[in-house]
């Protein structure tokens, strides 16, 4: 019996698809199974095909794969988008009202329960129930105890009385019933559920979460998909600490305002996805320019322009790492896993502060939308450390005046790290500007000191590569003859998919960047290398072109870009393909 | 705050490099004397400055500054008075960078009404690239860019900021120095978004908005009865076609967006680990 449950939900957006995945994904991980979900979505309110998909097992779960246990299907075209991933033993769940089984060749083997979900949801109060209504269905035929589900439905509904949370712990129980008593056919599935506690979250939530843990304090967006979440998440929890989310009339605006927060002396941050990431390109060298700590969150999505606003890709690399005109010092930092979306948001601020820089942090869809478990200690917050770099109160002021008692705002340390004062310091008062300055912050074109404050912003890199560890996280066989790397969500699926070629006894070694720049420089990992293989969600490789600069080799490439991340299983087989024909490496 | 500071102690020891006798310098003027009138100093003041000439003013002003991107200027103001409402923010610009390339932002500060001043240098030209046609250029205005002049309506900022309810609405002419300094000065003591556009004539490229132009045509409203809390008078104000200076209107009802929103501590002041109850925000996800 299969511990590992893969379970989905699909219909029309507006269906109510999301809000019923997320129930059930809650309800698993109250019942102390570890679970990873996926949302397969369009860009429309309503109408559209629509799905979220929860994995689920007592071990740790990474990625989705291609096999679904249990399908809730709201629409004909539900089952024809998922029919590749049914197996012997699957079960559909479906209203025989609305969808034909029969139009369908479905797997030998595959259970099919018509379930009545909208009358049955009527007489438990309301047709708008009837995905509950499937849901009481899918626990009995996971075997998952019901009780489950209430503690959910309860935080779902809280806010909206206990008739309405009744009403649906009651359409749960129907579908469950109706299931017993009208079926006698033997399920495969027994879920194990555990003592373990778990917090469920998406990788918007945990950089909302980090930025607040970090000292954040201003927050201004326009909302965007796949980053709104970020957003949402603040407004009214930021709030609590004395903070602000402010929405505002464009992404040139978000940016400048963050901008004002932060002279002000506030840790601040504006999310965005690839458009808002163009439009704030200008003001993103002004903020180098002008030496202020900026956090600027991309959370990926297709593009180029609008593309494919509700799917994933890896994208935005090169605009990350190059985007603006001129030369621009920046840090870009990746989170490779949701958890890790909190981690590295609250680095992000303490690079931006300590270096007075931006730093793009670089999220994408797939980790914006994966809600996923995980033991509540990964967020210790016992653990934050603020960093707030050469912050000069009124106190040591006064070290840092010149002749004319001036403040240096852009003094050329050894470091290339400037003393930096508030506004509101007394004997502080200084400007700065985009413009080419000197140490005081007014324009000059003198080529002395043109040269002296170029190097001295490029230095704080420097310092930067010296002082910090640009490590890598490591997975599999580090004595195996081929290497994979990736940078962002792709970490999961390729964790995963080790363990399926450990199977096939191909051993790999998986090297998981999340310093995009400064990076870690991986020369010798992929000298000592048979093969190496870059594996990214975009087409041209824009990860694998940096790494071939860095260490002049050529790298094998697996890209994807047709909006939907890897699957586990799916890698594995494309990094055996690479094995089998190797392609003609250039030298 | 002290009250012994002068607003020569607004003034930086960079000469200005503006033309001689552009308007820009009775602006500032009048902007640094309003600041020092109304009990600030240059250590808790912020001044924004946008794009072209008159974005130099961060430089000529001794204050806490930012000299930012075309048009982004009132973002950044409002970013700063959020994260420290206890500063002075006062936001400056040129017509081009207020109502062309910033409209949107220009628009929507208004109607957002943080406490703050904005105080823009409406010359009808653009002057740094010497001499191209503005949003508030005359239709018939000729220039470089507009051989036959620009054949389209100039901008009217007083009708956009009373459009986007904008709760202090005034203009001034930079060489009467009395009245701009007084007027700026009600803007900085409005509560809400203190917008001021004044006329302050380039003396290289525009030869028709001229001070004599100025001098022979501006009323001011004072001498109008004119009552700025009637805001169908200020309408009427506005829209017909004579230079007005002075406050038109005035919402003396205004809570500006700092309060409405409870902004009211400095956000830079934060504890050097997580906030003590964070914990709490991790339970959340049970």
């Amino acid at each position: 019996m299969p511990d590992d449950l893969n379970w989905a939900i699909g219909g029309e957006a507006g269906d109510g698809i999301n809000s019923t995945g997320k129930i059930f994904a809650q309800a698993l991980s109250r019942a102390g199974r570890q679970v990873f979900t996926s949302k397969d979505f369009a860009s429309r309110i309503r109408g559209g095909y629509t799905a979220y998909k929860v994995r689920s097992s007592t071990e740790r779960v990474e990625s989705v794969v291609d096999r679904l246990d249990v399908l809730i299907a709201l629409t004909q075209r539900t089952v024809e988008e998922n029919m590749d991933e049914l197996h012997e033993g699957s079960v559909i769940i479906y209203d025989g009202e609305r969808t034909m089984m029969e139009d369908f060749e479905a797997p030998e083997g595959m259970i099919d329960l018509a379930v009545p979900l909208k009358s049955l949801a009527e007489d438990a109060g309301g047709a708008i129930m009837q995905n509950i209504v499937a849901l009481g269905a899918a626990c009995e035929v996971a075997n998952f105890p019901i009780d489950n589900l209430d503690e959910a439905l309860e935080k779902r509904f809280g806010d909206k009385g206990q008739s309405i949370i009744d009403n649906n712990q009651d359409a749960a129980r129907l579908g469950e019933e109706y299931v017993q008593e009208e079926y006698d056919e033997e399920f495969s599935y027994d879920i194990e559920t555990t003592d373990n506690d778990y917090v469920l979250l998406n990788g918007d939530e945990a950089i909302g979460m980090g930025a607040i843990a970090a000292g954040c304090r201003f927050y201004s967006g326009y909302p965007i998909t796949p980053a709104t979440d970020v957003m949402e998440y603040l407004k009214g929890r930021l709030e609590r600490y004395g903070g602000h989310v402010m929405q505002t009339e464009d992404e040139l605006s978000a940016i400048n305002m963050a901008l004002g927060a932060a002279r002000a002396g506030a840790r601040a941050m504006t999310a965005t996805s690839g458009p808002g990431i163009d439009l704030m390109a200008e003001t993103f060298g002004l903020v180098a320019q002008s030496e202020t700590p900026l956090v600027i969150c991309d959370v990926m999505r297709s593009g180029p322009s609008t593309g494919m606003p509700t799917k994933q890709e890896q994208g935005d690399l090169n605009m990350t790492l190059f985007g603006g005109h001129g030369e621009i010092p920046r840090f870009v930092v990746a989170p490779t896993t949701v958890s890790e979306c909190f981690h590295k948001t609250i680095e992000a601020f303490n690079y931006a502060e300590k270096y007075q820089t931006p730093v793009y942090l670089v999220s994408d869809l797939a980790l914006a939308v994966t809600e996923q478990t995980f033991a509540p200690e990964e967020f210790d917050m016992d653990a934050v450390e603020i960093d707030r770099g050469k912050l000069v109160g009124e106190d040591e002021i006064d070290t840092w005046l010149n002749d004319s008692d001036q403040f240096q705002p852009h003094f050329p340390a050894a470091d290339g790290i400037s003393p930096r004062t508030l506004p509101g310091t007394s004997g502080g008062a200084h400007m700065t500007t985009g413009l080419e300055h000197d140490e005081l912050g007014r324009r000059t074109e003198e080529q002395e000191v043109r040269i002296e404050q170029v190097d001295k912003r490029n230095q704080k890199v420097e310092t930067a590569k010296e002082e910090e560890e640009w490590d890598y996280r490591e997975f599999g066989d580090p004595d195996a003859d081929t290497l994979v790397l990736s940078w962002g969500s792709n970490e999961g699926a390729m964790r995963e998919a080790i363990g399926f070629l450990d199977e096939a006894d191909i051993s790999v070694r998986f090297i998981s960047v999340p310093y995009l720049f400064p990076r870690p420089d991986l020369t010798e990992e992929i000298e000592a290398a048979d093969d190496a293989i870059v594996v990214e969600c975009n087409a041209t490789g824009q990860f694998a072109d940096v790494i071939e600069h860095d260490t002049l080799t050529r790298l094998k490439r697996i890209n994807k870009y047709n909006g939907v991340r890897f699957k586990a299983d799916e890698l594995a087989e494309r990094i055996t393909d690479e094995l089998d024909t190797p392609q003609e490496v250039p030298t | 705050m002290s009250s012994d500071v002068r607003f020569t102690d607004f003034k930086s020891d960079k000469q200005p490099t503006w033309c001689p006798g552009c308007g820009d310098f009775g602006t500032m003027n009048g902007m640094m004397k309003a600041l020092a009138n109304t009990g600030n100093d240059p250590d808790n003041t912020f001044i924004v400055a946008g794009i072209g000439c008159s974005g130099k003013i961060g430089t000529y002003m001794h204050s806490y500054a930012l000299h930012g991107v075309h048009g982004r200027a009132l973002p950044v103001g409002i970013g700063v008075k959020s994260a420290n409402p206890d500063l002075e923010v006062m936001v400056s610009g040129g017509d081009g960078d207020g109502y062309s390339i910033g409209a949107g932002h220009f628009v929507h500060a208004a109607r957002r009404n943080m406490d703050m001043t904005y105080v823009v240098m409406d010359n009808r030209i653009y002057g740094l690239t010497k001499g191209q046609f503005s949003p508030t250029s005359r239709e018939d205005f000729e220039t470089s860019t507009s051989p036959d002049g620009p054949k389209q309506s100039p901008v009217n900022p007083l009708a956009l900021a009373l459009a986007a309810d904008g709760t202090f609405i005034a203009q001034s002419f930079s060489s009467d120095a009395q009245r701009h300094e007084e007027i700026v000065q009600q803007a900085v003591e409005h509560d809400g978004f203190g917008f001021v556009n004044v006329y302050s004539p380039c003396v290289t490229f525009n030869d028709v908005d001229t001070y004599d132009y100025f001098r022979d045509t501006i009323v001011d409203v004072d001498d109008e009865d004119h009552d700025p809390t009637d805001r169908d008078a200020a309408r009427e104000k506005i829209t017909n076609d004579t230079e007005y200076q002075g406050v038109i209107y005035q919402d003396e009802d205004s809570v500006p967006y700092n309060e409405r929103h409870g902004l009211d501590s400095n956000m830079a002041d934060i504890p050097d680990g997580a906030p003590e109850d964070a914990t709490d925000l991790v339970r959340e996800f049970y």
